[in-house]
């Protein structure tokens, strides 16, 4: 199993957000974690990541069988987890792919592989740019500085073609694209269907959904998963909306 | 969870350089009077005029108070505690090659990585060793000399080349200019002058280690570099001391002088010992550097990575007299644990189309407060005169300060100045986005303070880029844990 996450609850400022989710993410298999506004999708995912302010008060989480919440965010990154932040930040002056070359170095260092060399990996950057549909001359720009908000994210999903992460968990990647950027964003996570790496989805609308098959499609709604089905889950969702699962949870 | 990545904690310290060298001293009781000026002066076996100069400068100073106008705050100094001469004992006075120093003085380079043997040095840099109060050596005088360009210690100048020393000393920064330049005429004991004749583009960098050894003194250094018309010189100073409880100071003069069409270009790794973290010991810097673009077509720019220090106070200045001369000043300065650093710089419009620079980087972290303090003083007669300023600062933590302070002279209408500041965190976005990518915080917070340098460090000779790199990741060491 790559992931598993047992009856998770989770404070923000001691609000309890989450309250009591299971997950079990299969390698090869792609998870979609739907849900209204507030239910606790984003915060699952940066949970997942490690980010700081949320806190874990019952529950455990497991990744390829280790404890992922004694690791460090770092750790877990070099471990193979990756975060498509919904709000990619701007850091200025720093090159873009000069931060990838140190992240993708990181994690070799980490599995005691040499550093890569800079030729072989230009040639990488290069073909997944091509991919991502991203120009040169964004490769030298500072990392989302002056980008617009789909150039962002392709930028993460760029950023994840060349670091092939075990596990993915794109938070909302899919909002505010347009058609032809969510088909290219679509693409990039096919390329890396493999049948071995994991990959949640965190999603407000299913219209994702109809270019990345999922394999599972989780409700999530007060904190909990409280429906889960395939494909076809997605498209009731879209035509009647969460108030059904939602009322019959309550 | 705990929160290893807050940057709250970025706060350690290593500071590589804070040894002290066991080594025999002269070094005179301390105290400040008219006989410790003559002392200086004679064991230097000055010209009349030197030391004339210096007492001039000696009775000016008794006249004048400490400025107060800088955002800086520590307990008054003891003048009379200082002492104002420390020499490594040596046979004899005056230049010496390398075989005539002290195997400690090599040694203590070599620990520094700046080895003195020239087998062993960078290629293609010169270097004048400055320990305490003299020059130990400078390098490659010989390969210089070939070219015409005189690149010696301040004291082998005045023997050597009274003349151009009478002729430019002071007349940059003329000895009433400012207290701490006013002290620094009266006591000064070496430094290094550079003289590039007409025409020379000069074949190697040059550079001077300043090391503050011995423990109650001062350092006093001045240099002087003169470019002659059409000449090219790069020039490069670093700076350490060791690690001691005690705050020492150090008030150089540096002057500079660009005739017509010459080019200086003149950069600083500052990494004075800057106290502990708590804020005991380290050194007060206050110096006062100038550049005379005297010449028309000439080009001075200053280029600084301000590390250390407890406190600094500097701000390198340009006078752009000759026509279309060009003035720049990039600056990185960083302030950790309680360090103050107010510097900037003055670019003084003169001639017809003279054009300014000024891009300033400040980062603040632990309990430090740094200012940004400029002047763009356009004269009426500065036709067509330019300045683009950006001002930059970082803060890292919620306890560090970052002020600026801008000031803007403008006498003739048709010039065109253009300024823009701006201040930012490091944040814990931006920190938790490197850590997601698998960097540690030390290695992004590294990453994301190398980014907002970058324009400054590209200024930098190539050969110094890279320490400039290291030594400010050294100085932020811990500030993200």
């Amino acid at each position: 199993m790559l992931l598993e996450v047992d009856n998770l609850h989770v404070s923000v400022a001691g609000t309890p957000i989450l309250k009591g989710l299971s997950l079990r993410v299969g390698p090869g298999e792609v998870h979609a974690i739907m849900g209204p506004n507030g239910s606790g999708k984003s915060t699952l995912a940066h949970v997942l990541a490690g980010r700081e302010g949320f806190e874990v008060t019952a529950g455990t989480i497991r990744f390829r069988g280790r404890d992922l919440l004694a690791m460090s965010p770092e750790e877990r990154a070099r471990e193979g987890v990756f975060l498509g932040f919904q709000y990619p930040v701007e850091i200025p002056g720093v090159n873009n792919i000069y931060l990838l070359r140190a992240a993708l170095n990181a994690q070799r260092k980490h599995h005691g592989q040499p550093e890569i060399d800079a030729l072989q990996f230009m040639r990488v950057v290069k073909e997944k740019a091509r991919l991502m549909q991203l120009g040169e001359q964004f490769m030298s720009r500072g990392v989302n500085e002056g980008f617009s908000g789909g150039e962002k994210k392709r930028n993460e999903i760029f950023q994840m073609t060349i670091l092939e992460p075990a596990l993915a968990v794109l938070d909302e990647t899919d909002s505010g694209l347009d058609i032809d950027a969510l088909k290219v964003v679509a693409q990039g996570v096919n390329s890396l269907r493999d049948g071995k790496r994991g990959f949640v989805l965190v999603t407000h609308y299913q219209r994702l959904l109809a270019h990345i098959e999922p394999d599972f499609v989780h409700v999530l709604a007060g904190g909990r998963i409280v429906r889960t089905g395939d494909r076809s889950l997605a498209l009731d969702l879209e035509a009647r909306g969460y108030d059904w699962l939602t009322a019959a949870n309550a | 969870m705990n929160n290893p990545g807050t940057i709250e904690d970025l706060v350690g310290q290593k500071y590589r350089h804070g040894f002290v060298t066991d080594i025999e001293s002269d070094t005179i009781p301390p105290g400040l009077d008219e006989d410790v000026i003559r002392f200086i002066s004679a064991k230097k076996r000055e010209p009349a005029f030197l030391l004339e100069w210096r007492l001039k400068s000696f009775r000016h100073w008794l006249t004048r108070r400490e400025p107060a106008w800088a955002k800086l705050h520590h307990p008054p100094i003891d003048y009379q505690g200082i002492s104002y001469y420390s020499a490594p004992r040596s046979r004899g006075d005056g230049p010496r090659s390398i075989e005539d120093v002290d195997p400690k003085l090599l040694e203590t380079y070599d620990k520094l990585g700046i080895p003195l043997h020239e087998r062993a040095r960078l290629a293609g840099v010169a270097v004048d060793a400055v320990f305490d109060s003299v020059s130990v050596t400078t390098t490659f005088q010989e390969k210089l000399a070939k070219a015409g360009v005189i690149f010696c210690s301040f004291s082998e100048a005045v023997q050597k080349h009274p003349a151009l020393v009478e002729a430019y000393l002071g007349s940059v920064v003329p000895y009433r200019d400012n207290y701490f330049a006013t002290l620094n005429s009266a006591v000064f004991s070496d430094g290094s002058f550079v003289y590039v004749p007409k025409g020379v583009r000069c074949p190697m960098e040059l550079s001077s280690y300043f090391r503050i050894n011995a423990a109650k003194t001062g350092q006093f250094e001045r240099t002087l570099i003169i470019a002659d018309e059409g000449s090219h010189v790069s020039y490069l100073e670093g700076c350490t001391a060791p690690q001691r409880d005690e705050n020492q100071l150090h008030a150089a003069v540096v002057e500079l002088i660009a005739l017509r069409g010459a080019e200086i270009k003149y950069s600083t790794v500052q990494n004075w010992y800057p106290g502990d973290e708590n804020g005991v010991g380290g050194i007060y810097n206050f110096v006062t550097k100038r550049g005379d673009c005297r010449g028309a077509d000439s080009k001075i720019s200053w280029t600084q990575v301000e590390a250390g220090s407890a406190i600094t106070w500097k701000y390198p200045s340009c006078i752009l007299r000759g026509d279309n001369s060009v003035g720049e000043f990039h600056s990185v300065a960083v302030t950790n644990h309680l360090q103050q650093a107010d510097t900037g710089t003055k670019m003084i419009h003169i001639g017809r189309n003279t054009r300014s620079t000024i891009i300033s980087k400040g980062i603040s972290a632990g309990r430090a407060q740094q200012s940004y303090r400029g002047l763009v003083k356009i004269f009426p007669s500065a036709e067509g005169a330019r300045n683009y300023t950006q001002c930059d600062s970082l803060l890292i933590g919620k306890q560090c300060g970052a002020h600026t302070f801008p000031y803007m002279e403008i006498r003739n209408p048709g010039a065109v100045v253009e300024h823009e500041a701006t201040t930012s965190k490091i944040s814990d976005d931006q920190l938790f986005y490197c850590r997601q990518r698998g960097l540690s915080a030390e290695d992004a917070v590294n990453v994301i303070v190398n980014g907002f340098c970058k324009q400054v460090f590209r200024e930098l000779p190539m050969e110094f880029a890279v320490e400039a790199q290291n030594l400010l990741n050294v100085s932020l060491e811990g500030a993200v844990g």
